[in-house]
């Protein structure tokens, strides 16, 4: 068990030196670029149409991920870490769209 | 045989020298645990904003108060703000006190913009006429937005704090260990922003 833990450890350390600051700096001009076009896309709702909804979703996934693995560094943590973040992000969409399916559904 | 398994799992190390049963940190882990406990809180808030966001009157809705260029400028700024967290976190991992306190303080001030940028728009939105009780739309916008700005107010207070006992040298064990949880709160008020912007401003009623 140690073994296998200081081969993560030592794994982790290794992916970590392959992001330099340069790295990072190029991320965050990559997503200061994808609100950029967010807030294009935005402006043509009805130009769009029925592409409008999933584009806009999909792009505010691609930041929100774009954060929690590169400058959160969960692609390069240990798995505990993500198991508890991803239980109470998964619980809470679980729970919430339940909820609002619920009032959609027998809703006034 | 068990015995051994046991006495390497609490003989393991974390990367920062305190023994723990996983080899993990336990502070890093409760930060996580924290997190994963707070996309509960913002879940909730998320969506009772959605099912109201209806819910107005016929001239003080979503498409007639928000100022989007104003929110997109906010929005840019709390993002580079992330980016100013990381370069701080990498550089305390360097043990480079200098650039580490650096990077915290322009986190602190970008994250101060930010807020000072919500209360420029909560009053904006005031003089409109859109109160906290004008409607189940305005309730849950304000509560949503406002527990988000508490959120950035207390990261902010953190920064300055890890500033001052870097500072001061009072910061008992591994100081980067320290920037780094201060670093994962903050991008976690990051992403929540992120999810924010586009499902209440961007997404029209």
């Amino acid at each position: 068990m140690s073994t296998e833990t200081a081969h993560a450890t030592e794994h982790d350390e290794a992916n970590h030196d392959h992001w330099s600051d340069l790295s990072y700096v190029r991320l965050a001009l990559a997503l200061a670029l994808i609100t950029a076009i967010e807030v294009a896309i935005s402006y043509k709702v009805d130009e769009l149409g029925a592409v409008f909804l999933p584009l806009l979703l999909g792009l505010m996934l691609v930041k929100f991920f774009s954060v929690v693995l590169f400058f959160m560094h969960l692609k390069f943590d240990n798995r505990l870490f993500s198991l508890m973040f991803y239980l109470g992000l998964g619980l809470a969409v679980a729970v919430y769209a339940a909820m609002l399916f619920t009032f959609r559904f027998f809703g006034s | 045989m068990a015995d051994t398994a046991v006495h390497d799992a609490v003989a393991e190390h974390d990367d920062h020298g305190h023994a723990t049963s996983t080899g993990l940190s336990n502070n890093k882990l409760a930060m996580w645990l924290f997190l994963g406990s707070e996309c509960l809180l913002f879940g909730g808030l998320i969506s009772t904003y959605m099912l109201y966001r209806g819910r107005h009157t016929a001239n003080l809705g979503p498409d007639q108060v928000w100022d989007i260029p104003f929110t997109s400028a906010s929005s840019f700024v709390l993002l580079m703000s992330s980016l100013t967290m990381v370069l701080a976190v990498t550089a305390a991992k360097r043990k480079d006190d200098r650039n580490t306190n650096l990077w915290l303080t322009v986190t602190a001030i970008l994250g101060s913009l930010f807020v000072a940028g919500q209360v420029y728009e909560f009053t904006s939105f005031y003089r409109e006429g859109l109160g906290y009780t004008t409607s189940l739309f305005s309730s849950s916008f304000y509560t949503l937005t406002g527990f988000h700005g508490v959120h950035v107010s207390i990261g902010v207070i953190m920064l300055l704090a890890t500033v001052g006992m870097i500072l001061k040298n009072r910061i008992p064990g591994d100081k980067a260990e320290v920037v780094e949880l201060v670093g994962l709160y903050w991008h976690f008020v990051d992403i929540v922003w992120i999810l924010i912007f586009t499902l209440v401003y961007l997404i029209p009623a």
